[in-house]
């Protein structure tokens, strides 16, 4: 059995005591927390937005899931499987199903539903449309040879499979319901989560109550939980501020940490991770002169991203320079060798001069106009974009920004409908296969925007893809990020995004991640008051 | 604004302003007068911003980022560090441009639109009004946003999302205006005498309808200036690094608003005092030309 | 008479199908695509093989005049359809914000009557005094500030003097009247205050278009006590068109107040609006669009016929 190891991160928590041995878990309670965007539907296998999982996640179990307990937010641990084991050739998982796991509905849950969620989102029925299909292109079939077993065959070896079942996307459906209505998920809500549905008023809030037949004894510790929908970014910290919520778990910016610290004192805990986010800037390769590998390594050159971490993470939610991996994390470049790509070194009056002699030489002249089109989103889309112009600038590149409205700014990047955009990746779990997947040539992935082909990235995608050791995984990775932002320059990186979590001092058992979409099913977490 | 009442409009000849009607106007109207004086200094200010503001308005310092107003930024520092004071500044000319040209190009589209309809009467006027009250019953932000969106943003584009929504005010007002010169004798007399529609369209009526389209122009400039900066707050308006007072008052300012309150206080005041100056300037405007004309 | 109203009425129709038609064009212009928004968004991995299998369910795929007629056939049997974001029948999320709406304009009009009438009354009777100065600033200012910006303040004001923090839930006024009043009262009066500029401008210029009509006049020369030619001609007669700035004012205010409930985190139908547009949700935008042309075409038309019903000097074909 292979586990991914849990990843050492570089992970920062502030004000947050150590999990004390008599600090008892307190049974009851209501937490109240708020959502910045509501979900459009209640069927997980086809939202995308993380307005689902917060209010969602807690009716609902997961085959797998990141352990909620786990301060690094890395580590898989079954959530209705009980075990697993990987066969020698690591092309079949056997997960064995816990038993009296029961829907809020009274029907028992069985493997048949953990085959039948899968078949939903890998295997979709004909006329429904499944968005992730293409993250599991690995996986040949999934059966359910009786009720306490689900397997899972591989085509080849696929170093993410584990973290792939650990989707915070992936409920566990019921196979009756999807038979009958493969739809009916989007309109109803039928889990064996921590809690259960009780209302969803639209515009306002989603309510949940204690499932009392919850698997796990003991469990949740809390009464109910009610998600309240706040759009406003103001309005989300008063909320915390006016003791009206204990938390918003999305994130919030660091003028937003420092008010409701000014404002609250000890009342309010802080925790902090580096995001498994990154604004990405794609150089459209089908446009002059930016289909020239020397202008595109020059506009790298041109950024200071050591003076961008330590000016921007006052204002916006950005902190660390890194490569294509989460720093700290288990495949991420150390900073040392990170300096040696293009645009990471620490001397940037050299590497400016480098960027003005490729520019010269490419036949850009001084001068030089393009327009930078951006996302209409303060944090930190908007700030990354100002401090990106005024970079350019210094090479001698006069850039103007145009700001998409965020409604059409998709259609804008995806038609290529632009010279120099704004992009970004996300990921739920810190894992190559998912944060790298964009990059490869456009046409094997329908999110590279900057509309290149590389069969050598391509074919350094699948190493590491289907590398069954660590080490050979490592390099693969890294040579795709040399490839990436060095030698071809064919994105460029800007900074990871940094997660700042503010939450009322009563608010125990939650813990940060590097990604919003996870550990939000709240069964262990609870109220101290 | 419509209202529903008789038409009200009257004829009030335009007369070239010398001196004297300048003075006069300044004596019995002392308040519209130092709306202007208000507008003619910041016009001024604009104009010469390169040579009067300490700062390059573009230019970040790290190192200064969100100071408090003091000897060295008198109106404290954004937060990429950039002077409060200069971007205010070079921010008039956004706003004083794009007041200026959306002003004008919407009420003269409008004034022209509205003695066209007016002036060939039956089917055109029909036609006109028509499509006049599907512009007015229409909310004003999907037009802008279909003018934004479909032509990028910028400063061009803001002008022209601002002059959509006031043609059709403005043709309102001006087609009341020039009905009650359709009616009038010279106009007939210029028909039989076999001049061009246009001839008569330029030559005799607008004139005629000069003063509601002098005070449309001035009450668009200060609407113009507000929806500009609200266009900008929204992020429909103007883009960074340009400076604007709409887009001033947007994302930090909002994010500080308790720690450096400088950021949002500044601007407010700078949008706050244009409109308000050009406000007074058309009330008077108003009061001098046509004191019966009813405008938003 | 009879026939005017019916002429209005029927004139009524080609301005709402002039607005169906522009929106409906207006939306599928703007770029932007809810199925790529919603399923490409923040995924990398979506296919344009799903997105397209998308849209057909939505039926976006089909030719334009089909989902045109589609749209209209549903009006015509007042079904509004269902949303494209939510799935959810259109005529329930609106039936959420209206009230809500419904109340703060209704509260934002009481605040800006009870300061309009008396000061525009005050202003026109002291005309050209400090007084008449004084009422004009404040109303004039009304205008100029813009409306976010003093939100912004206005909740700055609160935190720092009250302590006040706008709660996040919506309490109707069937639940708890206090509540809901102790909510709705700050943005009430920051709507109401600017509504009021409108209104008291002009109160006051009617007023004195009034007092210097003949009929107040000979009341004046026959020696009518001052204050009752006030009363009983004046101020019943600058009342017509005020009441015509009020009609119409409030019809914007149902459905325009994007910013304020922003700020102030209400969740009404000018938020409902901005999400829609911002989803590219086709059909409730439209939807939205043609609500807020309907009641301001009937505010117009309220307006008018009040005018016509009241005014003796107007007499209509």
């Amino acid at each position: 059995m292979r586990r991914i190891a849990a990843a050492l991160l570089g992970l920062l928590v502030l004000g947050l005591a150590p999990a004390r041995a008599d600090e008892e878990p307190r049974r009851g309670g209501e937490l109240i927390f708020v959502v910045p965007s509501e979900p459009p539907s209640y069927d997980a296998h086809r939202e995308e937005t993380f307005g689902l999982i917060h209010p969602l996640a807690p009716f609902y179990s997961l085959l797998l899931r990141i352990d909620p307990t786990d301060p690094n937010g890395s580590r898989i641990v079954g959530d209705v499987a009980e075990s697993w084991t990987e066969s020698r050739d690591h092309l079949t998982y056997t997960f064995k199903i816990r038993r009296g796991l029961t829907f809020h509905d009274g029907q028992p849950l069985t493997a048949r539903d953990v085959k039948a969620s899968y078949d939903h989102i890998i295997f979709p029925a004909a006329g429904v449309a499944s968005s992730r299909k293409g993250a599991y292109v690995a996986f040949e079939s999934v059966t359910a040879p009786d009720d306490r077993t689900a397997v899972f065959r591989l085509r080849w070896p696929a170093a993410a499979a584990l973290a792939l079942l650990a989707s915070p996307w992936n409920f566990i459906y019921s196979a009756d319901r999807l038979r009958q209505d493969p739809r009916w998920y989007e309109t109803h809500i039928d889990g064996t989560g921590p809690f259960v549905f009780v209302e969803h008023v639209r515009g306002s809030h989603i309510l949940g109550k204690r499932n009392p037949r919850y698997g796990r004894p003991g469990l949740p510790y809390l009464d109910g939980f009610r998600a309240t929908f706040v759009k406003s970014d103001s309005a989300q910290i008063a909320a915390i501020r006016g003791g009206r919520a204990m938390v918003q778990f999305r994130g919030v910016s660091p003028a937003e940490r420092e008010q409701l610290q000014k404002a609250l004192g000890g009342e309010v805990r802080i925790q902090e991770s580096p995001w498994d986010c990154a604004n990405w800037i794609a150089m459209n390769h089908d446009r002059k002169p930016f289909d020239d590998r020397r202008v595109r390594r020059a506009l790298t050159l041109a950024i200071d991203r050591y003076e961008m971490a330590s000016a921007l993470s006052k204002i916006t939610i950005v902190r660390d320079v890194a490569g294509v991996q989460v720093p700290g994390t288990e495949y991420a470049t150390p900073p040392a060798e990170l300096e040696t790509l293009a645009g990471y070194g620490r001397d940037i009056a050299r590497s400016r001069a480098e960027a003005r002699r490729l520019l010269r030489e490419a036949g850009v002249t001084e001068g030089f106009r393009f327009t930078l089109k951006n996302r209409g989103i303060a944090h930190p889309y908007e700030p990354v974009g100002v401090y990106l112009i005024d970079q350019w600038r210094r090479v001698g590149l006069d850039v103007s920004q145009e700001i998409i409205e965020p409604a059409a700014y998709f259609s804008t990047i995806r038609a290529g409908d632009f010279e120099v955009a704004v992009d970004f990746q996300c990921g739920y779990l810190v894992e190559p296969d998912l944060d790298l997947y964009k990059f490869q040539s456009t046409g094997v992935s329908d999110a590279n925007y900057a509309r290149y082909r590389d069969p050598v990235l391509d074919d350094l995608y699948r190493q590491q893809s289907r590398a069954t050791d660590k080490a050979a995984r490592g390099r693969a990775v890294r040579a795709f990020e040399r490839r990436l932002v060095d030698e071809e320059a064919h994105y460029l990186m800007t900074l990871q995004w940094h997660r700042i979590i503010a939450q009322r001092r009563q608010l125990r058992g939650w813990y940060i991640t590097p990604s919003h979409y996870v550990n939000q099913q709240l069964d262990t977490v609870w109220l101290s008051e | 604004m419509t209202t529903g009442g008789p038409a009200v409009g009257s004829v009030a000849v335009a007369r070239t302003p010398g001196a004297g009607a300048v003075l006069g106007f300044a004596r019995r109207h002392p308040v519209g007068a130092a709306g202007a004086a208000v507008i003619a200094a910041m016009a001024l200010v604009a104009v010469l911003a390169p040579l009067l503001v300490p700062y390059d308005p573009l230019a970040p310092d790290y190192g200064a980022m969100l100071a408090r107003p003091g000897p060295a930024h008198w109106l404290g520092t954004d937060a990429f560090g950039r002077d409060v004071l200069s971007r205010i500044v070079w921010g008039a000319r956004t706003a004083l441009s794009v007041g200026f040209a959306a002003a004008l190009v919407g009420a003269t589209l409008g004034a022209i639109v509205g003695v066209a309809g007016a002036y060939f009467g039956g089917l055109v006027d029909l036609l006109v009004e028509r499509v006049v009250d599907i512009l007015l019953s229409f909310p004003l932000i999907i037009l802008a946003l279909a003018v934004v969106a479909s032509l990028g943003n910028g400063v061009g584009t803001v002008i022209l999302a601002i002059t959509v929504p006031m043609v059709p005010r403005c043709a309102r007002v001006i087609r009341s205006s020039a009905l009650a010169i359709r009616r009038a004798p010279y106009v007939d007399a210029a028909r039989a005498a076999g001049y061009g529609h246009a001839r008569i369209i330029l030559r005799h009526m607008l004139p005629n309808v000069m003063a509601p389209y002098l005070i449309m122009v001035t009450a668009f400039m200060g609407q113009a200036i507000l929806l500009e900066a609200s266009l900008s707050f929204l992020g429909l308006g103007v883009a960074e690094p340009t400076p604007a007072w709409g887009l001033m008052l947007k994302g930090a300012a909002v994010d500080f608003a308790e720690t450096a309150p400088w950021l949002a206080l500044f601007p407010g005041l700078a949008i706050s005092l244009a409109v308000l100056a050009f406000n007074l300037f058309g009330d008077s405007l108003r009061d001098a030309l046509d004191p019966k004309l009813r405008t938003p | 008479m009879l026939r005017y109203v019916l002429k209005r009425l029927l004139l009524m129709l080609p301005t709402l199908a002039g607005v169906a038609v522009l929106v409906f064009v207006l939306m599928r212009v703007l770029p932007g695509d809810i199925v790529e928004l919603r399923f490409a968004g923040e995924s990398s991995f979506a296919s344009k093989a799903a997105l397209d299998l998308e849209r057909g369910r939505l039926g976006l795929d089909a030719p334009l005049w089909r989902q045109f007629a589609r749209w209209i056939g549903g009006l015509v049997r007042l079904d509004f359809g269902r949303s494209l974001w939510t799935g959810g029948p259109i005529s329930r999320e609106i039936a959420l914000r209206f009230q809500l709406s419904l109340e703060v304009a209704v509260l934002a009009t009481a605040v800006a009557v009870l300061l309009a009438v008396p000061l525009g009354l005050l202003a026109a009777v002291r005309q050209d005094t400090w007084v008449d100065y004084a009422v004009r600033l404040f109303s004039i200012a009304g205008l100029a500030v813009p409306s976010f910006w003093l939100g912004i303040l206005l909740i700055l004001g609160l935190l720092v003097a009250f302590g006040w923090l706008p709660p996040i839930e919506f309490t109707p006024v069937y639940v708890s009247p206090w509540r809901n009043l102790a909510q709705l009262v700050w943005p009430a009066l920051a709507v109401g205050y600017r509504y009021s500029a409108v209104a008291t401008r002009m109160m006051r210029s009617a007023m004195l278009e009034v007092l210097r009509e003949d009929y107040v006049r000979t009341a004046r020369a026959k020696g009518l006590w001052p204050r009752l030619v006030l009363w009983r001609h004046a101020v019943r007669n600058a009342m017509l068109p005020v009441f015509t700035v009020i009609v119409l004012e409030f019809a914007f205010l149902i459905g325009g107040l994007v910013v304020t409930e922003q700020v102030f985190n209400l969740n009404g139908l000018g938020l409902l609006f901005v999400e829609s547009i911002a989803h590219r949700d086709y059909t409730l935008t439209q939807a939205l669009v043609l609500l807020v042309a309907v009641i301001t075409v009937l505010a117009n038309f309220v307006a008018d016929l009040v005018y016509v019903w009241l005014d003796p000097r107007i007499r209509y074909a």
